[in-house]
């Protein structure tokens, strides 16, 4: 199902899909929030995944939602250049971005979950990372035909773990999805977009953006790179927080998961995909840093809001 | 398999990433089957989940650093 419109744009660009109309640039109005902007984009790309029942399948390739799409693109990409520099440090990526994350100071939801969360506000988190754990990895699948053999036969393992290693059952989207049934949310892939904050949907469409345009592919995987090494230690957090609070065991045990298979993700990301991609093209370096950094911030933004909306920064 | 492709690779400061399947003894002879495309195996003693890797080390290098 559409999400709900978040402002004339949306309102307008919902419609006119649901209802199978042309869009021009005439009959649709620019963003009149962030919100607004994020929440139309976030549509736009889902064309490319999974889709939605009341929008014709054949909408992915029109050439007047791909303009605006764009355009959409282009004002979130000048928004996340004033948000992210890249660093201008000498050596390895893989060491640029370790020093990226050690000097991060971003407060963190995992600890927080860990230590001091209720249930309700662990189901909140749960639900607004629904939103890309039901589709987990797949932005960077878009990646793997647009790499040389070297990164690109190492992001095919790092895929192919991520996606169960050919068994269904321990595929992560599918183990979070176990997991939210076995806390009594529901699993609908895209259910809850509506409940997302704009923090949640510029996560998501920063991983879109870079996944779709063969320009991004360095900045997809600096992302990737950042997103594996911040995943072990706070997965672990996650888990204990969940046991804490008495969460049924396939919730927590998606976490546990991510615990063992990120510390592995992690040095195939940096060492055996970014460090070999800048290697062999040292025209992606400042992209794989960018990626890299725009993760970093994106994550900073969402633990920064919610946690002050819960008094706990 | 070129010898630019190492299927067992030390990474700094962190722990042995193997590619492939392999089965690895611990320390007290028990031995464990990889069960993914690549694996990481803990160096720095520390792991909850050993002989895997668990991202123990970072937290080893924080304290030396601080």
């Amino acid at each position: 199902m559409l999400p709900a419109a978040r402002g004339r744009l949306s309102e307008e660009l919902f419609a006119a899909l649901a209802a199978n109309d042309a869009v021009s640039e005439r009959s649709i109005p620019r963003p009149d929030s962030p919100d607004d902007e994020q929440i139309a984009l976030w549509a736009l790309y889902e064309l490319h995944y999974r889709g939605f029942d009341e929008v014709d399948a054949d909408r992915e390739w029109d050439p007047d939602l791909l303009r605006l799409r764009r355009d959409l693109e282009r004002s979130f990409e000048e928004r996340l250049r004033t948000w992210v520099s890249i660093p201008e440090a000498a050596g390895p990526v893989s060491e640029v971005i370790e020093k990226l994350i050690a000097v991060d100071d971003a407060p963190s939801i995992a600890r927080f979950v860990q230590r001091r969360a209720t249930g309700d506000q662990v189901r909140t988190v749960l639900q607004h990372r629904s939103i890309y754990h039901l589709k987990e990895s797949d932005p960077v699948s878009w990646i793997v035909p647009r790499l040389e053999a070297g990164p690109k036969a190492a992001l095919a393992g790092l895929q192919f773990d991520e996606y169960g290693s050919g068994q269904p059952s321990r595929l992560h989207h599918r183990l979070f999805a176990d997991g939210l049934r076995a806390a009594e949310l529901d699993d609908t892939y895209g259910r809850y977009i509506d409940e997302a904050p704009v923090e949640i949907l510029e996560l998501n469409n920063a991983m879109s953006l870079f996944g779709l345009h063969r320009r991004w592919r360095g900045a997809g995987l600096g992302h990737l790179a950042v997103f594996e090494a911040t995943s072990s230690l706070p997965s672990r957090q996650m888990a204990q927080g969940l046991r804490r609070l008495g969460f049924p065991e396939p919730v927590a045990h998606y976490y546990d998961e991510h615990v063992e298979a990120d510390a592995v993700h992690e040095q195939l990301a940096l060492r055996l995909i970014c460090d070999v991609l800048v290697e062999e093209e040292p025209d992606q370096r400042d992209s794989v840093l960018f990626g890299a950094a725009t993760c970093l911030e994106l994550e900073a933004r969402y633990a920064r809001k919610i946690l002050r909306q819960w008094d706990a920064a | 398999m070129s010898v630019d492709e190492p299927d067992v690779i030390m990474c700094p400061d962190g722990p042995m990433l193997l590619r492939g399947h392999h089965r690895v003894a611990d320390e007290s002879g028990e031995v464990f089957e990889t069960e993914r495309p690549f694996s990481a195996v803990c160096r720095c003693g520390k792991s909850a989940t050993r002989p895997w890797c668990d991202g123990s080390h970072k937290l080893l290098r924080r304290t030396k650093t601080t």
